[in-house]
């Protein structure tokens, strides 16, 4: 399976093995935490020099989901980028992959704690949207019906290794991070535990994507 | 320098004691640029070696740093301190004497660098650290002599490697130094010595008298030694009746989890209530110190205890030795028993104790070798470049370099010598840039040229660096913690923490928890007396027993006369031959059977653990390629057991060389083997940071795993520096493909045995624990049903 359906406020959404979520009535696919531009911004503040190759496999990424669903619109949940000086600083050949991700689509920014200003680079910059009665921001709040992003939820079945994965109730949507060089935070935390209703399912990328109830893990 | 002064004199003499041979022969030594010293434990090893020094400093004339001890460990070190001082004071030699490690205060530190004592004791990586500073010019100028400590286990190691670069430095601060070292047996003392030279200078070895044979047997059991697994609890009765019989015993285990295990049933068993402690690597500082207290004291009758007590502190009590298992490798077997009878001229008594059948061969086999003196070694290949990548970053701590200075420097270190100019370039480069093949941080370099010289873009960078100088590689540890009174007892592996659900029991220290939950970065647990554990898994290192002894094992099986064996294990061996062969060494014996509704093949490569597995997961892959459906394997230190749904009609056929070779370099690339040493390396070059300032985070979302690094330059950059070192590293280490040839060029062919049923030999390896299953497409499919039967027992199952 390469997609999980989710029901959220009477709508159907595609939560993909990539990590992305598809709205295919609406035409949106949305993604969260690419953090853009990681290894220059530790670079940059003396730590170390990691693989500077992060933004190309992310876009690449973004690529082949995009391909695969061909959105009308994307929205990205925040944490786009590391931050705002990584969106500057992005280099030239990056700039460019990303103006033709964007061409003929419509291209949200929503605002995150590591971004939180415009950037630079086409698309519409937003603190957070509602599109059909569906809250899209960064940051989970009590709303509803809501998809956000920001914790990097990620999750174990036994014998496994841990995967990124989205949480979903009936309420809301997590978003696992999207981005080549990010960590997750285990669902089993409670911070991310109390967001969710006692029903609530991870649903765990990789390969497939494979539902798992929370209470389970 | 020959003649003692006469206060020495004099103080000898008020103790009624003479100079030992070869403390005498330091002392004619000592204007040398470099000696070895080769002596048992108990030899009066550590004054032989300050001798010179003690000498040199009488006078009071010199001021400032003279001596520097360095030892492997930090509690060897503050030990010194303690027996140096005595004579010093006694003689009233106007000497300050200080150690230097981990745990000295910031304030006892900062005193040191501004006013060094005239001897500071200190261990690797507090010593690379001192080489940091800006100040280390001054601190090192008058320096005159190196004594390096039980060498033998850092000649071994990174560590090692890491002190010969920092001595290489010392060397260019202070010119004319001398080193010392001081080493146990070992099997090849020529490469301890070119180790511990500069380059070329010479390195004459001293052998003192290395004593008596030591006594060694085997164990004599009531009951038989099971048929696999790593306890000995059928031999729990003998070992306490041992104990009761001498004044302290040390009861050496293979790895943590074993030494668990045995000391807890040792307990249940001891009625007579001996006292009887436990010491190894996972258990809290605290605790360890308590126990080796009691030792010192004299308090304790026995300590089941693991490597961690394979050097250290001369235990003068210590009268018996028992090895549990087998002991894997000579050298380290007879170093173990040299643990036991400290004084001079004693024979050490040891005796060894087979956890399974099998081991019964092999210990024989290393008490023949112990008893022949022939010890075993790998020769270790030229200096690692990771550590290379760390000592240039120390460098420029210290201030700017000019790197053809410190390119001729880092020649002089043994390992070293051969350094081509190109590979220190790529580490230089690494430190600089990244090295990438994509340029992306010309704006961002860590060091940059200026006139000529390299030094840090920004001098706050030190601070980093400083934080996280060393090669030693931990697991991620999670303390270990009592809910109740807040007792740390000790540390396990975050891998084991999170397969732990609450309620679970595991043993730590002796005593048996429950686990309550994670509280931020440690493991809560409870007290729950009485109840059976869940084994603790700790990593500790799994050693593969070594070519020789190996080679000395398949000779042992193939005597026709074994009056030495038991007779249970000789009976064994002699149904092995009936009903099917014995494996030679110039012949690989491949066994196939059926078993339990599976098809089974055994293959006797003799090649140790790691190999084992790097042959496994190779043959397997190319058992799926042919249809041949292999489920799972599992492996020893002699044996892979393989089973699956099809029978190999010809195991000769998967066993060709040049297709083993290019399965290797598939299989490689996506190996966790590979992902582990990636980790470790690319800590040690300092790309990953152990540690940074600030406050320790609790939440993991921030930090992202090494293994997404690995795939990354997999990826976009496979021959990048750290690759290749990860590539060469784990060939020669886990996955041990070098022992795989040498089996593949000592056999002459394969003999195909194809059987009925189990063989004798074969039939422990099908209870064996580490069973590995086999990855790929199966194991989508297995989680994807066990998500299934979640979500349907939650009700979810329509969604």
């Amino acid at each position: 399976m390469s997609h999980h359906v989710l029901k959220l406020g009477g709508h159907a959404l595609q939560a993909r093995a990539d990590g992305s979520l598809f709205w295919p009535a609406a035409g949106v696919l949305c993604v969260s935490d690419l953090h853009l531009g990681k290894s220059e911004r530790i670079a940059r503040r003396g730590g170390g020099l990691l693989p500077p190759y992060e933004t190309r496999e992310t876009l690449a990424r973004l690529d082949s989901a995009i391909a695969a669903t061909a959105p009308r619109h994307v929205i990205c949940l925040g944490d786009s980028f590391d931050d705002l000086d990584a969106a500057t600083d992005l280099p030239e050949d990056m700039r460019l992959h990303l103006s033709r991700l964007q061409a003929g689509r419509d291209w949200t920014w929503i605002e995150g704690n590591h971004d939180p200003g415009p950037v630079a680079l086409g698309g519409s910059h937003l603190a957070e949207l509602v599109l059909n009665g569906l809250h899209f921001r960064h940051i989970a709040t009590p709303d509803r019906p809501e998809v956000s992003g920001h914790y990097h939820p990620k999750a174990r079945v036994p014998g496994t290794a841990a995967r990124p994965c989205f949480l979903a109730d009936e309420n809301r949507v997590i978003l696992p991070a999207f981005g080549a060089y990010t960590g997750g935070l285990r669902v089993t935390a409670p911070i991310l535990r109390d967001r969710m209703a006692a029903d609530a399912i991870a649903v765990l990328t990789g390969r497939r994507a494979v539902a798992v109830p929370l209470a389970a893990l | 320098m020959t003649a003692l002064p006469p206060i020495f004199t004099d103080w000898f003499a008020a103790r009624g004691w003479a100079l030992h041979p070869h403390q005498q022969q330091m002392l004619h030594r000592a204007a040398d640029p470099a000696t070895l010293m080769i002596a048992p434990t108990g030899g009066g090893k550590t004054l032989a070696g300050f001798l010179p020094s003690l000498v040199e400093l009488a006078d009071g004339a010199h001021s400032g740093l003279h001596t520097l001890y360095v030892s492997p460990l930090k509690a060897l070190a503050t030990d010194i301190r303690r027996n140096l001082t005595t004579p010093v004071d006694e003689m009233g030699l106007p000497i300050r004497i200080e150690d230097r490690t981990g745990d000295t205060t910031y304030t006892a530190k900062r005193r040191q660098r501004a006013d060094p004592p005239h001897i500071l004791l200190t261990t690797p990586e507090s010593l690379a650290l001192l080489t940091s500073y800006e100040d280390a010019p001054r601190i090192f100028a008058g320096l005159q002599r190196v004594v390096v400590d039980e060498i033998h286990a850092l000649a071994d190691s990174k560590r090692g490697d890491q002190l010969m670069l920092a001595l290489s430095r010392l060397e260019s601060l202070a010119p004319g130094l001398r080193r010392v070292g001081l080493s146990a047996t070992v099997d090849d003392p020529q490469a301890i010595a070119r180790t511990l030279a500069r380059h070329p200078d010479p390195c004459p070895i001293l052998s003192a008298d290395p004593g008596p044979d030591p006594d060694i047997a085997m164990l004599a059991t009531q009951s038989r030694p099971p048929w696999s697994g790593g306890g000995a609890k059928y031999a729990i009765p003998e070992v306490l009746e041992e104990i009761k019989k001498h004044n302290t015993t040390l009861i050496f285990h293979n790895t943590r989890a074993q030494a668990e295990i045995f000391f807890h049933h040792l307990w249940l068993a001891n009625e007579d209530a001996l006292p009887i402690g436990i010491h190894h690597g996972s258990l809290s500082r605290d605790q360890r110190d308590r126990v080796e207290a009691a030792m010192v004291a004299g308090q304790l009758r026995a300590i089941v205890c693991t490597g961690s007590l394979d050097l250290g502190i001369d235990w003068g009590d210590v009268d018996l030795v028992i090895q549990i298992g087998a002991p894997k490798n000579v050298k380290r077997l007879v170093q173990r028993i040299g643990r036991a009878n400290h004084r001079y001229n004693a024979p050490s008594k040891a005796l060894l104790v087979p956890a399974n059948r099998f081991e019964v061969v092999e210990c024989r086999a290393a008490l023949e070798a112990a008893r022949a003196h022939d010890l075993d070694g790998d020769p270790r290949g030229p200096g690692p470049l990771d550590v290379l990548c760390q000592h240039i970053l120390i460098r420029a701590c210290a201030g700017p370099f000019d790197a053809d200075a410190l390119f001729a420097e880092v020649r002089t270190v043994g390992a070293y010598a051969d350094l081509p100019r190109a590979a220190f370039d790529d580490c230089l480069s690494f430190c600089a840039t990244g090295g990438y093949a994509f340029r992306a941080y010309d704006k961002w370099q860590r060091l940059k040229q200026t006139d000529g010289h390299w030094h840090l873009r920004d001098p706050r960078a030190a601070q980093r660096i400083r934080m996280n100088i060393g090669t030693i590689q931990d697991a991620d540890l999670l303390k270990v913690r009592m809910r109740r009174g807040n007792r740390t007892l000790g540390e396990v592996e975050e891998a084991f923490a999170a397969s732990l659900t609450p309620g679970d029991r595991f043993l730590i220290g002796g005593e048996v928890v429950r686990y309550e939950g994670l509280k931020e970065l440690t493991v809560e647990v409870s007290r729950t007396p009485g109840r059976e554990p869940k084994v603790a898994v700790f990593s500790g290192t799994k050693f593969a027993t070594s070519t020789q002894l190996s080679a000395r094992i398949l000779d042992l099986l193939n005597r026709d006369h074994r009056p030495d064996l038991p007779g249970h294990t000789a009976e064994w061996l002699a149904l092995q031959r009936a009903v099917s062969r014995m494996p030679t060494a110039d012949r690989l014996l491949v066994e196939t059977f059926p078993h339990a509704g599976r098809e089974h093949l055994c293959l006797y490569g003799f090649a140790g653990q790691n190999a084992h597995r790097t042959l496994g997961l190779i043959l397997t892959q190319r058992m799926e390629a042919a249809g041949l459906s292999p489920l799972g394997f599992v492996m020893t230190d002699y044996a892979l057991l393989i089973w699956g749904l099809e029978r190999v009609g010809d195991p000769a056929a998967l066993l060709d060389a040049d297709d083993l070779q290019a399965g290797l370099d598939a299989w490689l690339q996506g190996n966790a083997v590979m992902k582990r040493t990636f980790r470790s390396v690319a800590t040690i070059a300092g790309l990953i940071e152990r540690n940074t300032p600030g406050p320790k985070k609790t939440g993991r979302q921030a930090t992202f795993s090494s293994d997404i690094l690995y795939d990354t330059l997999a990826k976009y950059d496979p021959d990048h520096l750290l690759m290749r070192i990860t590539r060469d590293e784990a060939l020669r280490g886990l996955v041990d493909f070098g022992r795989i040839e040498e089996m593949l060029g000592r056999v002459q062919g394969v003999d195909h045995q194809r059987l009925h049923r189990v063989s004798p030999l074969a039939a422990p390896l099908l209870l064996e624990p580490g069973k590995v299953p086999i990855a790929g497409e199966g194991r989508e499919r297995l989680l994807e049903d066990e998500a299934e039967r979640l979500m349907a027992e939650a009700g979810l199952g329509a969604l």
